[in-house]
């Protein structure tokens, strides 16, 4: 070879070595983007399922809680506990007197011990008058100090003195983390510390319920008529370019459509997982459609020339062989629409499913929000205790995800038939 | 608590008629000595399909209605003044009699005739609940007595019965096409009323976008702005930082995973970008705002630029992460496609593999690769979550990625969330947007489909 075409050779080599970087490098992009947005997200929210008590003595004074010795739960259920809960702070570090440092101790201890100790004298209102040493949920930024997710200093919400109060209540074993089974059981708060996401977990599933009622059935049935009846005219033609215009128009013109039609013309009740699981039935309907045609057509010809063969009618040969055949993919399908339905919020945020709502939802028709609009509205707070708890619960919207894909790729796997 | 009941009654009247269809079958066979034309439980349905369809009819009209015919019996009942107040404000008195008849209190100054309604509305709701609950049972008792009365031996009941699932697939199938009739009619008639306050004109050519109206008549700067040019060039601003970012990445990607990778490296490969595409956009909003975000800037500060907490580039940034998947799982079937017989000529002349994938290849490929990106690109556009929590309401005429710039999503929810009302053009203002954001993503994806078919017939 002469030098020139070697030097040739070289460069070329030298390019093709440069092309496979830049793939190795694309797909490391990627791979550390999900990554570095797994961290972030773990990393912030972890300590979410935990929660930092302080052990204080309380004296439920009745003067404070029941003047009249009542124990009427309405009574109960509106009294001063705040009162209760500073006495009892203050009790147990007697030298703050100042009026800043009262603040700062009452700082300690955030509006979630207050309901705590509501919720305690109103389940056992024989506390009355009694002293009794209470683990108290501590303020969210006390929290954050002692999981380690804020430092002293750095714009941390604690001051120096409540740094030292903590220190003076961890020598005497006064500090502590529990599970936090609040994070669970409760719903929206304006507090960090009694959050929970059952609230927004009990809207999900009643929206995927409705979603999945509606969405499935019709997807089915529109599948099993375009693939195997519809003649080729141009009524066929408009549906089905009209099924592959729907699934790429953008998710909140349909909840556009859900606001207009739904909750406007219909007067359906805004906020409600009934709106929400319609909206998101004729979101995911598209892609129903097309996995089940997808999953009719991979059925084999032999398998019908058979059923008819021994005479069954049509619709005999669909209902007894063919769709119990393609059913696992359809699911398939269905679950990973589901899927996708779960992680949608932008549609319902138009039809006021972004609602601050305390209660848990009872019924399809009560307001509610789902998980992802509840982390939205979580990541709106600046608060470093809503960041933990938008993180937590991002983990678990992406924990029910991911049990939903596996299982169908499990699904795939399981009864997967090649012919 | 009722609709349940009624539904729960309906049931049992549908099970009993396919009892009774299929038992008044059997019976007659047994009498007559004749064969059934069909198997015994198709006489079953066809009574199912007499009793249940005229009853869902019956409900699905009272559902329909019901609200609107209630509505005006309660207007009806109202004083001629209340009646003559204006559309706004006679929504505002009929919400208010709905919450009394629910059970609250009112504040209005019409005290005395919201609470007659109220207790008007409510007697009507009840009589109404019972004409149903008659008028479906009713409904549905007549079609099963005249459904078993059809019944002989020779009745042809599978093929009726299979004509009427036939026709319910057909009306399943034209789902698709009757929402989106619905999405065009509704953008269309609400954006109508949007154009006729506000000139098409100035929405679609003005620069300058500030929704916000005022509450008095007599307030300064009441009228509001509605030149949505600035949302535009966000929108656009957005969506191209997002394409730089993803279309070079996910290309990358799949003509790596095509080419080069290993089978373990694929096995790995796949899941990543298939979990990038499952995230919720949601969360990626979040990720935007809070690391993102300040890292750019973080980054800008050390290089001396002044970078905005919300600019276009941060979300442009994850938007174009969150759009990899898309165009490399599109853009992989694509170059999947290209027949082997072409990368064999290549490789025959002597070309490496970087040479094969750009110059025959790609070029090859180039149709559908083009329709992936448009297809992505118009996911960009209307991707919502992601800019509603990275990008903010600043709306910014700039092209410098380094600002705060808003977007056609962003305002969409943001003119119509927690409002209560929905006649001013600050609302219906959300629709128009939304219709020029459908009519945009629509147009692209017809194009690129269009591209793909062509592309298709080319090498089958």
């Amino acid at each position: 070879m002469t030098p020139e075409a070697i030097r040739r050779l070289k460069r070329r080599y030298a390019a093709e070595r440069r092309f496979k970087a830049y793939g190795i490098a694309a797909m490391t992009f990627a791979a550390a983007a999900l990554l570095l947005l797994l961290v972030t997200v773990v990393g912030n929210g972890y300590t979410a399922f935990w929660q930092t008590q302080l052990r204080i003595e309380v004296f439920f004074d009745p003067d404070a809680i029941a003047p009249a010795g009542t124990t009427d739960r309405r009574r109960l259920m509106g009294a001063d506990y705040r009162t209760v809960l500073l006495d009892a702070v203050s009790a147990r570090f007697p030298e703050v007197r100042d009026r800043d440092g009262l603040r700062q101790l009452e700082g300690l201890v955030g509006s979630g011990a207050e309901v705590q100790l509501r919720d305690m004298v109103v389940a056992d209102p024989g506390l009355i008058g009694q002293r009794r040493q209470v683990w108290l949920l501590a303020h969210s930024d006390i929290d954050m100090l002692i999981k380690g997710q804020t430092r002293l200093g750095d714009g941390a919400r604690v001051t120096e003195r409540q740094a030292g109060w903590l220190t003076a209540l961890a020598r005497g074993g006064d500090v502590d983390q529990f599970f936090n089974t609040r994070f669970f059981t409760g719903a929206d708060s304006r507090d960090p510390e009694l959050v929970g996401i059952l609230g927004g977990v009990v809207g999900t599933t009643f929206t995927l319920l409705i979603c999945l009622l509606l969405a499935f059935p019709l997807g089915v049935m529109a599948a099993v008529y375009l693939e195997e009846y519809a003649p080729k005219n141009r009524l066929t033609d408009i549906i089905e370019v009209n099924i592959n215009n729907l699934a790429a128009v953008p998710s909140i013109v349909f909840g556009l459509l859900g606001l207009s039609v739904f909750i406007n013309f219909f007067g359906m009740p805004r906020s409600a997982p009934l709106v929400g699981g319609s909206v998101l039935a004729l979101m995911s309907l598209p892609t129903i459609i097309i996995a089940a045609r997808a999953a009719l057509r991979a059925v084999p010809p032999s398998i019908r020339e058979g059923a008819l063969g021994v005479g069954a009618s049509k619709m005999q040969m669909i209902g007894h062989h063919v769709l119990p055949l393609a059913m696992p993919g359809i699911l398939t399908g269905t679950i990973i629409a589901m899927a996708h339905a779960l992680g949608e919020t932008a549609p319902l945020l138009m039809i006021g499913m972004v609602a601050f709502i305390t209660d848990i939802p009872t019924d399809p028709l009560s307001a509610s929000t789902v998980l992802p609009v509840q982390i939205f509205m979580w990541a709106d707070h600046p608060e470093r205790g809503f960041v933990e708890k938008t993180s937590a619960g991002i983990i678990v919207l992406l924990v029910f995800m991911l049990v939903m894909n596996a299982s169908a790729v499990w699904l795939r796997r399981k009864f997967e038939r090649r012919w | 608590m009722s609709s349940s009941l009624l539904f729960a009654a309906l049931l049992i009247l549908t099970a009993t008629s396919f009892y009774m269809g299929r038992s008044a079958a059997v019976a007659q066979r047994a009498a007559t000595g004749q064969p059934l034309h069909s198997l015994p439980g198709y006489y079953g349905w066809y009574v199912v399909c007499w009793c249940g369809i005229p009853a869902a009819f019956v409900v699905v009209a009272w559902l329909a209605f019901e609200t609107t015919i209630v509505q005006a019996l309660v207007v009806r009942s109202l004083p001629q003044a209340i009646r003559d107040l204006p559309a706004d404000q006679l929504g505002l008195i009929i919400s208010d009699i709905r919450n009394v008849a629910g059970g609250l209190a009112t504040t209005s100054a019409n005290r005395a005739d919201v609470m007659a309604a109220a207790a008007h509305l409510r007697w009507i709701q009840t009589v109404a609940t019972a004409a149903l609950w008659v008028c479906v049972l009713a409904a549905g008792i007549a079609g099963l007595l005249i459904g078993r009365r059809h019944i002989v031996p020779s009745l042809r009941a599978r093929n009726d019965v299979e004509q009427v699932v036939r026709i319910i697939l057909i009306i399943a199938s034209t789902i698709a096409v009757v929402t989106t009739v619905g999405i065009v009619l509704s953008l269309l008639f609400e954006s109508m009323s949007f154009f006729a306050r506000v000139s098409p004109i100035e929405f679609l050519f003005g620069t300058q976008w500030s929704p916000m109206m005022a509450i008095r008549e007599d307030q300064v700067g009441s009228s509001g702005h509605f030149g949505a040019v600035p949302l535009f060039t966000g929108t656009l601003l957005i969506a191209v930082i997002a394409m730089i970012v993803a279309v070079p990445i996910g290309l990358m990607t799949a003509v790596y995973m095509t080419e080069y990778a290993h089978k373990q490296v694929r096995a790995i490969g796949k899941p990543i970008l298939e979990i990038l595409a499952g995230v919720p956009t949601v969360v990626y909003g979040f990720f935007a705002a809070l690391t993102v975000a300040p890292a750019i800037r973080a980054a800008g500060e050390m290089i001396g630029l002044q970078i905005a907490a919300q600019s276009a580039l941060a979300a442009g940034i994850v938007m174009g992460i969150m759009i990899i998947p898309f165009v490399s799982s599109l853009s992989d079937d694509v170059i999947n496609a290209v027949p082997q017989s072409m990368r064999d000529g290549s490789y025959a002349l002597g070309g490496t593999k970087a040479e094969t994938a750009v110059r025959v290849l790609l070029p090859a490929a180039l149709p559908g690769i083009v329709a992936s990106v448009i297809l992505a690109f118009s996911k960009a556009l209307g991707e919502t979550m992601i800019v509603v929590m990275a990008a903010g309401l600043a709306a910014n005429l700039t092209l410098n990625p380094l600002d705060a710039v808003t977007t056609v999503t962003v305002y969409i929810s943001a003119l119509l969330t927690g409002e209560a009302e929905f006649d001013s053009p600050k609302t219906l203002a959300s629709f128009a947007l939304g219709l020029v954001l459908f009519v945009v993503t629509l147009a692209l994806n017809i194009v690129a489909l269009q591209i793909v078919k062509a592309y298709r017939e080319q090498y089958e």
